[in-house]
């Protein structure tokens, strides 16, 4: 897993609610046996119409937005525990999602691939959609360390919580089979004498 | 201390705690499938990692099969690669699997309960959210993403914190043609979508007490439509039943001291939940969906709600529908009887009740896909097959099919399916479908009448 310290970058606007995963990635494109190229399917079917052709209304066709923040509506991720959505996600190039909620399952997904999910207030979330929409050179900065996300621009500075594991795994790149391979001798003790 | 039934089964799991962190909850039963554990498989390998317990793993390909010609070789190059890599992984690693054309092949969730996999006080897993269905036998049982996947083959556990309890009590005595499609729809249309987002559900009250198993399944699988990652029912004598004598079930005096054991699980009289939520069961009417998610449902008399919000609006104009409309007499084109959620005997039994001696309307394509090879053989058995045929209705080979569409069971752009799945996400069941959850008897009386038709005036 990489590891995650600091991010600056402009942010794209996702101004929708209940984003599900199979609106991030659709379950015909789960055929595949590695993890790579999912993201050329990411949100395949609001970025392109059936028969192909781009739809420019969606604001990841829109030349005006660009960066490694998604910044997303509430309940972002619910849905299917397909992890090809975290895959997708990234390998499009994002590094951060925003949203006010986040589905449990893709939350622990993106944890677990390097993708930081800042869970935000709705007010919080609300001021950085207006903005980018309206102004999408906007800088926002993400300090995993102090867990803070700040947009200079609009003096919005808010904390975020993670689980500490979880921020040290990013920090250092550490996955949790790492963690659990080293215990393997408490399990099997475990094992030998679990009671149910 | 009080405890709840969520509790008792994961405090006796926990390996052990991290200091202000997760615990390492140790798995039972890790079943797999052929569209979530190919990278789970290769991580394993390229870490050189060996699987630690192999024999506690069950594996069937249900996700990407065809639901014809089962017995021909499979015709996309995509799936068959799929399908093939998983024999080839199970093969390798000694992990027991029911693929394509085995008696025991099926949807994971409806065939692993069969074989008496799925058992009280366990711990489940499986790389797909439904995995929450085995929570109808007081099991903790959640679905997981692939990197989880790859933690479980390693050792057999998984870093969790621990999530907070929430208890749905439903109480009273249901009406006629409610079914607990019905009533787990119901819920969520009361709770919303993400009400349950970090919380693990106990069902409870007389209206799941009295609920086959089968019922009680359909109930827990759709847990995770309100958020949370697994759904609870108590064990008890129903329960005990339909585990008795299944293939992996204990035997003799084994199987006593584990009954003995189960009846120790359910909550403890004064245990606390998180949260609380209390229904009457004569308030619940056959439910219909009318948007994007599972939380926009109606009873089936009632007209869509006038909410000014751009989510629901983008989701009423991606339904093609209207504020304060009624779905009645909508034409509908296409049903689906299946998924994880309706595709046990009982589902088919309810469908071949209502069908009976009718005809299915002319513009209908109706597909009826069993959950299992044993729920396909019994479908056989009892002679459903027969009323079904006789209805003009196709009865196709078991699988995941048109509930996420994965294979060739598409429905068309623009069409609408009244479906008894899970999720009526946009195009779910193939690119500009539009998705109506409902009840296998929604779903049975839509084929025959070609409309959505008010199921209550035929009840009472």
């Amino acid at each position: 897993m990489e590891k995650f310290t600091t991010l600056q970058s402009t942010a794209i606007p996702l101004n929708i609610e209940n984003v599900d995963t199979d609106q991030i990635i659709p379950a015909r494109f789960l055929k595949a046996t590695d993890r790579q190229g999912f993201g050329n399917n990411v949100f395949r079917d609001w970025r392109y119409h059936k028969d192909g052709s781009v739809n420019s209304d969606f604001v990841l066709n829109n030349p005006k937005y660009s960066g490694s923040i998604l910044v997303a509506g509430d309940n972002f991720g619910c849905g299917s525990s397909r992890e090809h959505a975290a895959w997708a996600i990234t390998d499009f190039g994002f590094k951060v999602v925003v949203s006010s909620f986040f589905a449990d399952i893709f939350k622990g997904n993106a944890l677990n691939n390097g993708l930081l999910p800042i869970q935000v207030t709705d007010v919080c979330l609300k001021a950085l959609l207006a903005q980018i929409e309206k102004h999408p050179e906007t800088v926002i900065e993400v300090n995993l360390e102090n867990q803070t996300i700040l947009a200079k621009d609009i003096n919005l500075l808010a904390h975020f919580e993670i689980d500490p594991y979880k921020k040290t795994c990013m920090i250092n790149g550490y996955d949790d089979i790492d963690y659990l391979v080293n215990n393997i001798k408490l399990i099997e003790a475990f094992e030998a004498q679990k009671t149910y | 201390m009080s405890k709840t039934l969520f509790d008792k089964v994961w405090d006796s799991h926990v390996v052990n705690s991290i200091e202000n962190g997760p615990q390492i909850l140790y798995i039972d039963k890790h079943l797999i499938h052929e569209v979530t554990s190919p990278q789970a498989f290769n991580e394993l390998e390229d870490r050189k990692i060996p699987i630690l317990r192999p024999n506690q793993i069950v594996a069937t390909a249900d996700h990407n099969t065809p639901t014809q010609n089962q017995e021909k070789p499979v015709e996309d190059e995509l799936s068959r690669k799929q399908l093939a890599q998983l024999s080839e992984n199970c093969k390798k690693n000694n992990i027991t699997l029911y693929e394509l054309g085995h008696k025991y092949n099926g949807i994971v969730h409806v065939m692993a309960p069969e074989l008496g996999v799925t058992q009280p006080g366990l711990t489940m897993v499986c790389g797909d959210s439904h995995t929450s269905t085995h929570g109808a036998f007081g099991a903790i049982a959640f679905g997981i993403g692939t990197s989880q996947v790859a933690q479980v083959f390693a050792s057999q556990c998984l870093l969790l914190t621990k999530p907070k309890s929430l208890r749905v009590t439903v109480n009273g005595k249901l009406k006629n043609g409610v079914l607990p499609k019905d009533v787990i729809l119901y819920i969520i249309a009361k709770l919303g979508t993400n009400s349950g987002t970090g919380y693990f559900c106990e069902y409870a009250g007389n209206v799941f007490e009295e609920m086959s198993m089968e019922g009680r399944m359909t109930v827990c699988n759709m847990s995770i439509e309100m958020g949370a990652r697994g759904g609870m029912i108590a064990p008890d004598q129903t329960t005990f039943d339909y585990v008795e004598g299944r293939e992996f079930a204990p035997k003799g005096e084994a199987f006593k001291n584990k009954v003995a054991y189960w009846k120790t699980l359910p909550t403890d009289k004064d245990a606390k939940f998180d949260k609380e939520y209390h229904f009457d069961a004569q308030d619940i009417e056959p439910m219909i969906t009318y948007g994007t998610n599972p939380g926009m449902g109606i009873k089936i008399s009632e007209y869509i709600p006038e909410v000014s919000d751009a989510s629901f609006e983008k989701s009423l104009k991606y339904m093609d529908f209207k504020k304060g409309e009624s779905l009645i007499n909508k034409p509908i084109n296409f049903v689906f009887i299946g998924s994880c959620t309706n595709s046990r005997i009982e589902d088919f039994r309810v469908a071949a009740n209502y069908i009976k001696g009718k005809q299915k309307a002319n513009n209908v394509t109706a597909w009826l896909v069993p959950g299992s090879k044993q729920v396909e053989a019994q479908i056989i058995e009892e002679g459903l097959k027969t009323v079904f045929e006789d209805a003009g209705f196709e009865l196709r080979q078991p699988g995941c099919s048109a509930c996420l569409a994965m294979n060739d069971d598409k429905i068309p752009q623009g069409e609408y399916c009244v479906s008894t799945s899970n999720r009526n996400f946009e195009g779910r069941q193939g690119q500009g479908s539009r998705t109506i959850l409902a009840s296998p008897l929604v779903a049975a009386a839509t084929a025959i009448e070609g409309k959505i038709i008010d199921i209550t005036k035929q009840l009472n």
